[in-house]
């Protein structure tokens, strides 16, 4: 027997710092610190700015004015709309209905569409059933699916959600799938099979891990279009209640007026933009750091 | 060693690969050289820097991952590294032709194989369209696919993988070559088939009065084939020798232990094999000493404080081993 | 006594499934009807070029493929028709080393949880008595217990391949289905790796099928030789016959080809010409007769049967019986 065969090399030591890391990635760091600020200010929404809800016919489409910017009571600093309402609160409360919106959907749809890729993928009998019932989801236009739903149920923010994950679980599961069908043919798979490893363990234990770094990178993806999708639906009255600040219902309602009062649009529209682009900008950097083929390949 | 003027001579070659873990020494220091005609086999273990050697002598390394950092490659009495790139590319696939290991990666798979044989001759012969199809059919017929004027206009996937292989010797000889350098070129292909390869490529070599490069990690392919032998290890060259004398005689450690651990059909049977213990070393931290001392049975102090110079241990036979006269 | 593995008339064809009702169109003939036994402590090695069906043998053996006919006795018991719950007790007796040691092994576990997974599922271990488990097979196999909380990457070629042997082993098998098990490795490693299996065969009394294209690995750790050729066995006996003076003009064409490490060695000038035919449409007759330098009228009409040519020896040629 050879001893000397068996000395293992030592692990690789993991270099460089965090500003390395930044030089390597710059879209992860500069998305996820954009991204980062907006979770902040949802979350300190009712600190950092007033009320968005109370009505001044007073002060119905006042321009912004910068001077004096924190102080407490003020309402123009981003200007107030056509009932005299702060567009500063009413947009920085926005974030909220964006965000929440994004990452439920980015949420729950990955989450379903996870659980059936797998199934799918993994159980050839199971494959060609639900993949037609997906492609029939995928059919579904999720403005139509959400403007009926809406009128059946009087809309909410729950509503929306489901209606915009619905269509989004197919792209989660076609993708599963995909990726449960490439590792499913690897040799470790086959040994897993032949020490006994029942289905379940093969699943979580070999297959399941292979799929999160392609799903986070579709998350973000979903979590962008979502909070588009969410404006678009209250921009079209399908979605959240109108006197709700979302962006949406802001953009919607500024349309009115906008010869007269062009900046009732500049925040919110500006706010909607940035939180797209900031999420896509980390799910490009993401997926070229967790899947570099298929980066080469899109 | 040869009267005549060699046709290809490395002298003291390093390759050196740049990676996020430091400098890799793929090849370091090799030297040996080529007669016109002559078949010469490089032999070694994975890593052991027998292709990048190739991929050096024709400059198609990754340029930003690697640097041949030193030496020269005297080709016909032009050194090739310090050629400008149109230069080399007037070479490579005229004088120059390689033959690789997977004939599927190296044919690309929309155009069909007569176009691709084709295409070498129009650039490097300045030969017509018409010249050019008819020489890819003349090709084709040396090699013997049967059928050649119909299968010209075939693509690769629809031949076999021996065939594929037929078909990548008629591109590498299609422009007459001085030197082919054949990587691995029977590896992917069953035996049977293997035999007819080989036995296909030094027909037409002596034809065509191209000298060849064997590289493999066959010794059995290495004494069907090959006049002369290199022996490479860690990025070395450990051993070279007439064919016979090598495997008659091995000088090195590696050499010696590499040969009894091979099973042979018919030949030893006794049923334990000698092994070589240990793992092949890491090229990224320089080696002062022999590359070889950590798994050698002979090594001294001396092997592993300074590495011996490839000497010749008479009749052409050299060998880099302090130890080599010791048995 | 009886075999530890019975294979009697196996035969598998995949479909080619084609268009929308995914109807198969053509079947690929992998294995047509290959037979044979291997006895406890025995090593019976399946050669024969790509294609050949031999490691589909293997998989069927393991039952990683469903069989299309024929039957697979272990130790006596036929299991073709069992379910997987009826063949689990079963399944544990034959474990498997596979061609390439990175891909067979889960690059996201631990070493300990790649050779403790078999322990897992049939002994119900956990935790440390587990680990200690795991850390004993490593050391059966040469590689140091510290390697439990490693990763493959970390790892050799040859190493993984002592880790999948680790693996192997784990159940206490009977048999242990080898396919191409040295085939990936370098020559020197190669050594290393079989020497190792034969140790392991003295001390466990285990039994190989041991799949390979490699003549010269085969005669060394093999005691009888199988040859395949398109899905059928063309010629069985024990190796040394076998390979010295072989029988079948397919044996003898593979003898002749396999590379001599030796530049004065007497060679047999037997070339065969083209490729190997295409499963999906084996020849009709004897499916050699395509290559085969001594063909005759016959061998093209009329189907070889394998006969015994000599005692413990069979194959299947028109030639044997002029």
């Amino acid at each position: 027997m050879t001893t000397a065969a068996a000395i293992a090399q030592p692990p690789v030591p993991i270099r460089g710092g965090l500003a390395r890391f930044a030089r390597r990635n710059p879209t992860i760091v500069i998305g996820g610190a954009m991204l980062l600020l907006m979770v902040c200010i949802a979350v300190l929404a009712p600190w950092i700015s007033g009320d968005p809800f109370t009505v001044s016919p007073a002060d119905r489409l006042r321009p912004p004015s910068f001077s004096d910017f924190f102080a407490s009571g003020k309402i123009d600093r981003f200007g107030t709309d056509n009932l005299g309402r702060d567009i500063f609160a009413r947009t920085v409360h926005g974030t909220r209905i964006s965000l929440m919106v994004g990452i439920s959907v980015a949420l729950l749809a990955t989450l379903i569409g996870l659980g059936i890729g797998l199934v799918a993928g993994y159980f050839r009998l199971v494959d060609a059933i639900v993949m037609r019932v997906m492609d029939a989801l995928m059919a579904i236009p999720s403005i139509l699916l959400a403007i009926a739903l809406v009128a059946l149920t009087g809309g909410g923010i729950a509503i929306v959600i489901a209606a915009i994950t619905v269509p989004d679980i197919p792209r989660v599961v076609r993708l599963v799938r995909s990726v449960v069908l490439t590792v499913r043919e690897r040799p470790y798979i086959d040994a897993a099979v032949s020490v006994g490893s029942p289905s379940r363990k093969i699943i979580l234990r070999h297959i399941l891990p292979s799929t999160i770094g392609p799903l986070i990178v579709q998350a973000t993806y979903i979590c962008a279009s979502a909070i588009l999708v969410e404006a678009g639906l209250s921009f079209l009255g399908a979605g959240v209640p109108p006197e709700i600040p979302t962006w949406g219902n802001m953009i919607a309602q500024s349309r009115l007026f906008l010869a007269r009062a062009p900046w009732t649009i500049f925040a919110p529209g500006i706010c909607l933009a940035l939180v797209v682009l900031s999420i896509n900008l980390l799910g490009d950097g993401l997926r070229d750091r967790l899947d570099p083929r298929l980066a080469r390949r899109m | 060693m040869t009267e005549t003027a060699p046709i290809l001579e490395v002298l003291d070659l390093r390759t050196h690969f740049f990676t996020q873990d430091g400098v890799t020494r793929a090849v370091d220091g090799v030297s040996f050289s080529l007669a016109p005609g002559e078949t010469l086999g490089i032999v070694g273990e994975s890593g052991c820097g027998k292709s990048v050697t190739a991929l050096s002598i024709l400059r198609l390394l990754p340029p930003k991952l690697s640097r041949i950092v030193g030496g020269r490659v005297v080709f016909e009495g032009t050194d090739l590294l310090t050629l400008h790139e149109p230069a080399m590319r007037e070479i490579r696939g005229n004088r120059i032709a390689m033959i690789f290991q997977e004939p599927m990666t190296s044919l690309n798979p929309v155009l069909t194989i007569g176009e691709q044989i084709a295409e070498a001759v129009r650039i490097h012969q300045g030969a017509s369209r018409k010249e050019a199809l008819a020489r890819a059919v003349e090709m084709l017929k040396l090699v013997r696919i049967p059928d050649a004027e119909r299968r010209v206009g075939d693509y690769p996937h629809q031949f076999s993988g021996g065939m594929r292989q037929r078909v990548m010797i008629a591109m590498a000889l299609s422009c007459n070559p001085k030197l082919l350098l054949a990587d691995e070129p029977t590896t992917a292909l069953d035996v049977t088939v293997q035999k007819q390869i080989l036995r296909l490529m030094l027909e037409l070599k002596e034809r065509i009065g191209s000298a060849v490069i064997l590289i493999t990690h066959d010794l059995g392919v290495i004494a069907e084939t090959a006049k002369r032998v290199v022996v490479m290890y860690a990025g070395r060259v450990v051993e070279q020798a007439e064919v016979t004398a090598l495997f008659d005689a091995p000088l090195h450690p590696y050499t010696r232990g590499l040969m009894a651990s091979i099973p042979r059909l018919k030949h030893n049977r006794t049923r334990r094999l000698a092994e070589i213990p240990g793992i092949v070393p890491d090229l990224r931290t320089p080696i002062p000493g022999c590359a070889f001392a950590p798994r050698c049975p002979l090594a001294t102090d001396r092997c592993r404080e300074a590495a011996p110079s490839l000497d010749d241990h008479g009749g052409g036979h050299f060998a880099a081993c302090w130890e080599a006269g010791r048995a | 006594m009886t075999p530890v593995l019975e294979v009697d008339r196996l035969v598998k064809h995949f479909p080619i499934l084609r268009g929308i009702l995914r109807r198969p169109v053509a079947w690929v003939r992998a294995v047509d009807g290959v037979s044979f036994a291997i006895a406890p402590g025995e090593t019976l090695c399946l050669v024969g070029e790509s294609g050949c069906g031999k490691s589909t043998v293997a998989r069927l053996v393991l039952r990683l493929d469903e069989p299309t006919g024929g039957a697979i006795r272990l130790d006596g018991t036929d299991v073709t028709g069992l379910d997987e719950r009826e063949f689990a007790p079963f399944r544990r007796r034959v474990q498997m080393v596979f061609q390439d040691p990175y891909a067979s092994l889960n690059p996201r576990l631990k070493v300990g949880q790649i050779v403790g997974e078999p322990l897992e599922n049939y002994e119900g271990l956990r935790g440390k008595a587990l680990e200690e488990r795991v850390a004993g097979l490593l050391a059966k196999v040469g590689l140091r217990p510290e390697g439990v909380g490693r990763y493959p990457f970390e790892f050799s070629g040859g190493q993984r391949q002592r880790i999948g042997l680790a693996r192997a082993l784990a159940l206490n098998p009977k048999l242990i289905v080898a396919d191409e098990p040295v085939s990936a490795l370098d020559v020197s490693v190669q050594a290393q790796v079989l020497n190792l299996m034969m140790d392991l065969q003295e001390e466990f009394g285990l039994a190989y099928l041991f799949v390979s294209h490699d003549l010269a690995v085969v005669e060394h750790i093999g005691h009888r030789i199988a040859v395949m050729y398109l899905g059928e066995i063309v010629e069985i006996g024990p190796k040394q016959v076998v390979l010295d003076e072989p029988k079948h003009p397919y044996t003898r064409a593979l003898v002749a080809a396999a590379p001599i490490p030796d530049p004065r060695a007497k060679r047999d000038t037997l070339v065969l010409e083209g490729d190997v035919p295409s499963p999906l449409n084996p020849p009709a007759g004897c499916r050699f007769h395509t290559r085969c330098p001594f063909v005759m009228d016959r061998c093209r009409e009329e189907t070889p049967r394998l006969r015994e040519v000599s005692p413990g020896r069979q194959a299947a040629c028109h030639l044997l019986e002029a």
